[in-house]
């Protein structure tokens, strides 16, 4: 078992992290757009996708099985699975693998439920070390923005129900946005992710993405020549 | 998580392992039977027997697509879950639990698959140390294939381990995977202190061992907890245990290192 930092494939892997409404799958989208125009073989590998594991997945959260450890156990088997169909062959292929959302998620959630933090790291300790990990950071009132935007009810899981923090869904769910802002924060340094002001216009976030994903791109021709 | 170290459990864990078709799930039924009769409240409980992942694991296992880290994590999914909301509880209501299969057998099918068992240990960390694991050992695969014969159970992908590709078929295969199960086993014997039980004798005479030895441990006065800490080792007093079990559930920084 190859460890995190330690593949060598000559695909390239990026990936994008932050809370929801911080405008990172719009980023991701544009770039999975741009890098097919470009003539780039690329990959996209989604969150909770594992088809042998995302039933299971699903009646758990709908039942209210989970604890802090089988819910990291769970979807750490989802990722798992990913990993070993959806995103090593390609980059051993030499393909792009786009993500969103990726194992920062898992620390960051996971950690703010109250798992152990080295525990989380080393069951993850298979994972893929991205080319580049994007952070798109926004401040806690756009990750709770949806609380008041009528978006679709809070869940069970989503808001934190079931660590005691509050019984009002939305008093849950901004304690447990803040917890894992802060473990985003921490994470920067510590896994050296490239961070994105969220609060940027979407073209000028678009514009930095490419610059910076391109020096990691070997040149291709262009469809579009 | 669950703080599995400074807990006082007054129940007591047996963990019965051995390989495929090696009489575990019979042995556990007569012992429950026979601990019952005499007072004692048990649970069984087993692989894929968790309400949360069993199922899934099941249908993963169907389609023979299940890579290896993905089935590492799924039986531990399954095996945290029965820890969290079956095993901690009953042992902490005195019961007698009785387990089929541990992270031994996790740890052996890793090793097999070339995974990393310091992996395992981690993700496991939090697993308790047992009272005591019986390790019914049969000398060699044939043995083992007479018993699926003999059960009409016939050769199951995942127990001849075909997803290794160690054999043109079943038969193949499974003699071959059971070979390097074995040898797994027979070293962890030694490494984490099993008690060694010959199954290639009759059920009786296996059953009489098995009933000698947890009556010695059952009416042990109740000993200092200390024994019974996370298998995470971090907090380990075991005096005697050899070197390489030495990978912690990290705090430290160097581990961190390690890790990623």
């Amino acid at each position: 078992m190859i460890s995190y930092g330690k593949h060598r494939f000559p695909g390239k892997l990026f990936v994008v992290e932050g809370t929801d409404g911080s405008g990172k799958s719009t980023q991701m989208a544009l770039l999975y757009q741009w890098l097919k125009a470009e003539g780039y073989p690329v990959f996209f590998s989604e969150w909770n996708s594992s088809p042998l594991v995302k039933d299971t997945t699903r009646r758990a959260k709908k039942r209210h099985l989970f604890t802090p450890a089988t819910f990291s156990l769970l979807h750490a088997t989802d990722f798992a699975d990913r990993t070993e169909r959806d995103i090593i062959p390609p980059l051993k292929a030499g393909a792009i693998v786009l993500a969103d959302r990726y194992i920062y998620t898992a620390f960051a959630r996971d950690v703010a439920r109250g798992c152990n933090r080295d525990w989380v790291r080393q069951v993850y300790s298979f994972a893929v070390k991205p080319t580049l990990a994007f952070f798109f950071r926004a401040p806690l009132d756009v990750a709770i923005d949806r609380i008041v935007s009528g978006r679709p009810l809070l869940k069970y899981y989503e808001a934190g129900l079931d660590l005691g923090w509050s019984d009002d869904p939305e008093e849950s769910f901004t304690i447990f946005q803040g917890k894992i802002l802060e473990e985003y924060d921490r994470m920067v340094s510590e896994f050296g992710l490239t961070v994105i002001d969220a609060s940027r216009s979407i073209e000028r976030q678009q514009r930095e993405m490419r610059a910076l994903i391109t020096q990691h791109l070997k040149k291709r021709r262009s469809r579009s020549n | 998580m669950p703080n599995t170290e400074e807990e006082e459990y007054s129940g007591k864990l047996i963990v019965i392992e051995g390989t495929d078709g090696v009489g575990r799930s019979t042995h556990i039924a007569l012992l429950r039977t026979w601990l019952e009769s005499r007072g004692h409240a048990v649970l069984d409980t087993g692989m894929t027997r968790s309400i949360l992942a069993g199922r899934g694991i099941k249908e993963a296992k169907t389609g023979h697509t299940l890579g290896r880290l993905t089935m590492q994590l799924f039986y531990a999914t399954d095996f945290i879950d029965r820890l969290e909301n079956e095993m901690l509880p009953a042992l902490r209501s005195g019961f007698v639990v009785l387990t089929d299969r541990y992270i031994y057998s996790a740890m052996a099918r890793a090793e097999v698959r070339g995974i990393d068992s310091a992996w395992i240990r981690s993700i496991y960390g939090m697993a308790l140390v047992p009272d005591a694991v019986f390790y019914l050992r049969i000398q060699t695969p044939q043995q083992l294939v007479e018993r699926v014969l003999s059960s009409g159970r016939g050769f199951d992908y995942w127990e001849s381990g075909m997803d290794l590709h160690l054999g043109e078929d079943l038969y193949d295969s499974f003699v071959e995977y059971q070979t390097r199960m074995l040898k797994v086993f027979d070293r962890m014997s030694t490494e984490y202190q099993f008690h060694v039980l010959n199954a290639s004798r009759s059920v009786r005479s296996v059953a009489s061992d098995l009933r000698r030895s947890v009556t010695k441990l059952i009416d042990e006065p109740p000993s200092s907890q200390v024994d019974k800490t996370s298998l995470g080792y971090a907090a380990s007093e075991r005096t005697s245990s050899p070197a390489n079990t030495a990978t912690t559930l990290a705090t430290s920084e160097d581990s961190k290192k390690a890790i990623l």
